[in-house]
């Protein structure tokens, strides 16, 4: 891969000595959560970063930056030190990005997730990642044998109960008799918890795992339990090999560059983004043999569908779990619904944690 | 005995040079480097006063720890207690959401301190009264603090307008600590870590509660043939510690974060021990160290900004430390002798 390749170039020429030149007339910042080779999240906004010094923009990323008080000091710090676009990607920089961006009006401020844009200079951008939920829960609800699916799921936020409501509605699509089952793990990247919540829905009967946290534990736990399972993030095909059907890519890279060209030329404004399998900004990961060529067909017509807006991830009716009607027949749930999302639909198993 | 005191600054200068040579080792000019990591953080106002504001809560739990381990008490939760700290205070600054008063921020304050002592009681007591090892219930507190604090946020106290996000509304401006100048982040907390330093600089050497301290440090026997009371004393340096993190705590929440959330502390109860020991567990000393180490974490940000310096050299940095200073100890309190052995003697 010429990503990697291109990554390994810049490694070589600072081990030969080199420095960045300060100085330099147009510098783009990135602010991770995680370190780069964590293989989810945060390798994917590297790759982001890699793609953006490959358009020949210089960059600066500081990594596993905390979302606590730190993570202020360093997006000032970039600001200070003549970046002219910073991307801060993680939620909890919500605060920080927007109290820097108010003292560096000249100053363009992209924040991954988040829904303040309290000034002029602040744009958010995120994935519509319940589109690749659709897919997986096409999948899933294809190749069960218990009718049982897992979802290791991070924190109660709207995204990721879009995700949990996308893929049960696509699995029941496909098999009616589909059920979800959630463990909470309150944590984005602890492999270890994941791991276990992995095993317990294994234990419970669930025969494809899904996990909406960052690190490779859930598949690899699912390889050795004999169950099928999908990347998160990025492709994490190679940790799991006979397990993983597909893997929900984040790709960034397309839109670091289309920003950071724009904010270099001087075409830069406020925004808020939430691009999908349409644009690219959701990819997904190569399909497994194993499903068969008929399943690989339909989800890749699916996939087109979903891209051309032909389908939509929550067409009516929609029901929650008591039986109430959400989405009414013949109708499409509107970004407003999507964004604050925060019931179960039906099939879901248990409670929102409170 | 001025060497024991010197020994630091051995340490220190050891870590720079060895800092220089991993830098070397890496590809980097050392010289550029270690200017990155150690002079251009402070080099101007905003730089300085943001190291003021990182060693703030370092030295505060340091000195608390400093009551701790000259009692020979091994206080190593403080990280718990600074967290509980500032659960009870968010708490009660949430309680007090968008009311004035001038009282708030004083109960505040005063309730992240009971926090951390209540919270440091638990392994004093359990030490004590039921002889239990206050190393392992202190540490294995600092978890049931965090999955507390994590409950809370999630669950009971998450902001009614933050979609569900893991963190509570942010406080009104009564319940934050003062800002001492526009447009910077230091806040009064400073002036809570500067009168503990006093504080515990007049305990120490001018009561005799510091003396009992000093001398169970010194030797536990002596403290009991003396008639201290043993229990009472525990009790009484875990509460001060507590304290001290529990303030730390608050000092964070109601300054430069302003709300609670999952990562109020990037592990500064942790990293205190090594300010503590740095410090020589010296009042005065404790300043200066929680400085070197607060620099040590500007200067990981600062290296990784201007030559892509991985982060994590700040973590290696504070471990040097530790290490050269517990070396240089070990080679101050021990005398190296080399044995001329013959052959046949090693065989034996």
């Amino acid at each position: 891969m010429y990503k990697n390749f291109f990554r390994y170039l810049i490694s070589a020429i600072f081990l030969l000595g080199f420095s960045v030149n300060s100085n330099a007339d147009f510098k783009v910042g990135f602010v991770y959560v995680g370190p780069t080779g964590d293989h989810g999240w945060t390798f994917q906004h590297h790759e982001g970063r890699n793609a953006v010094e490959a358009a020949g923009i210089k960059t600066t990323f500081v990594e596993s930056v905390p979302e606590g008080a730190d993570a202020e000091r360093v997006i000032r710090q970039l600001a200070q030190s003549g970046h002219d676009l910073i991307f801060t990607t993680s939620f909890g920089y919500m605060d920080p990005t927007n109290k820097v961006a108010k003292d560096f009006p000249n100053v363009k401020f992209e924040h991954a997730t988040g829904y303040k844009r309290e000034h002029s200079n602040v744009s958010t951008y995120s994935a519509r990642f319940y589109e690749g939920r659709t897919l997986l829960g096409h999948i899933a609800g294809k190749m069960t044998k218990t009718n049982t699916i897992g979802y290791i799921a991070s924190f109660p936020i709207p995204e990721v109960i879009r995700g949990i409501n996308a893929m049960t509605l696509a699995a029941q699509k496909v098999n009616p008799n589909i059920k979800t089952k959630i463990v909470w793990v309150f944590t984005w990247y602890d492999p270890g918890k994941e791991a276990e919540a992995a095993q317990a829905l294994i234990d419970q009967g669930a025969d494809v795992i899904m996990q909406h946290t960052d690190s490779t534990a859930p598949v690899q736990t699912a390889e050795k339990a004999g169950v099928w399972s999908f990347g998160q993030a990025s492709d994490m095909q190679r940790f799991a090999p006979k397990s993983i059907l597909t893997s929900i890519i984040d790709d960034w890279a397309p839109y670091y560059v289309e920003r950071a060209i724009a904010a270099r030329d001087g075409t830069w404004n406020q925004q808020d983004t939430w691009h999908g399998l349409k644009e690219g900004m959701v990819a997904m990961g190569p399909y497994n043999s194993a499903m068969g060529a008929d399943l690989v067909k339909e989800v890749e017509q699916l996939q087109k569908d979903l891209a051309s807006g032909k389908v939509h991830s929550f067409t009516g009716p929609i029901y929650d779990q008591k039986g109430n009607i959400l989405v009414a027949e013949g109708k499409v749930a509107d970004d407003g619904m999507l964004a604050g999302m925060s019931v179960y639909v039906k099939g879901v198993e248990g409670d929102i944690p409170k | 005995m001025a060497l024991y005191f010197f020994t630091p600054f051995i340490a220190i200068i050891l870590t720079i040079l060895g800092g220089g040579i991993i830098f070397y080792i890496l590809g980097f000019n050392p010289i550029e480097s270690l200017k990155f990591y150690f002079i251009t953080p402070i080099s101007n106002l905003y730089g300085f006063s943001e190291l003021l504001l990182k060693a703030t809560p370092l030295c505060l739990i340091a000195i608390g720890l400093s009551f701790c381990f000259k009692s020979n008490n091994w206080n190593i939760g403080a990280e718990g207690q600074l967290t509980f700290g500032a659960i009870v205070g968010g708490g009660v600054a949430l309680l007090f959401y968008n009311q004035e008063g001038f009282y708030i921020l004083p109960l505040v304050i005063i309730a992240g301190a009971i926090g951390g002592m209540f919270f440091a009681l638990i392994p004093a007591i359990l030490k004590t009264y039921f002889n239990t090892n206050e190393i392992l219930v202190s540490l294995m507190l600092v978890y049931v603090s965090k999955l507390l604090l994590d409950y809370l946020v999630v669950g009971p106290w998450s902001n009614p307008e933050g979609f569900n996000f893991p963190e509570t509304r942010q406080f009104s401006d009564s319940s934050r600590m003062p800002l001492l100048f526009e447009g910077l982040r230091i806040h009064a907390g400073i002036f809570l870590a500067l009168a503990a330093v006093m504080l515990s600089w007049f305990i120490l050497y001018k009561t005799y509660l510091g003396f009992q301290i000093k001398v169970s440090g010194l030797s536990l026997k002596t403290a009991k043939y003396a008639g201290f009371k043993g229990k009472t004393m525990i009790l009484v340096v875990f509460m001060i510690s507590g304290a001290c993190a529990g303030l730390a705590g608050v000092g964070e929440i109601a300054g430069p974060i302003g709300q609670l959330h999952r990562m109020i502390s990037p592990d500064y109860g942790f990293t205190a021990i090594i300010v503590a020991f740095l410090g020589r567990l010296n009042p005065f000393g404790i300043i200066f160290a929680s400085l070197v180490v607060a620099l040590t974490y500007l200067g990981a940000e600062t290296a990784q900004i201007f030559l892509q310096i991985p982060k994590y050299t700040g973590q290696v940095f504070q471990g040097m430390i530790l290490f050269f200073l517990l070396a240089s100890d070990y080679l101050l309190f021990f005398k190296v002798k080399i044995l001329n052995l013959k052959k046949n003697e090693l065989r034996h």
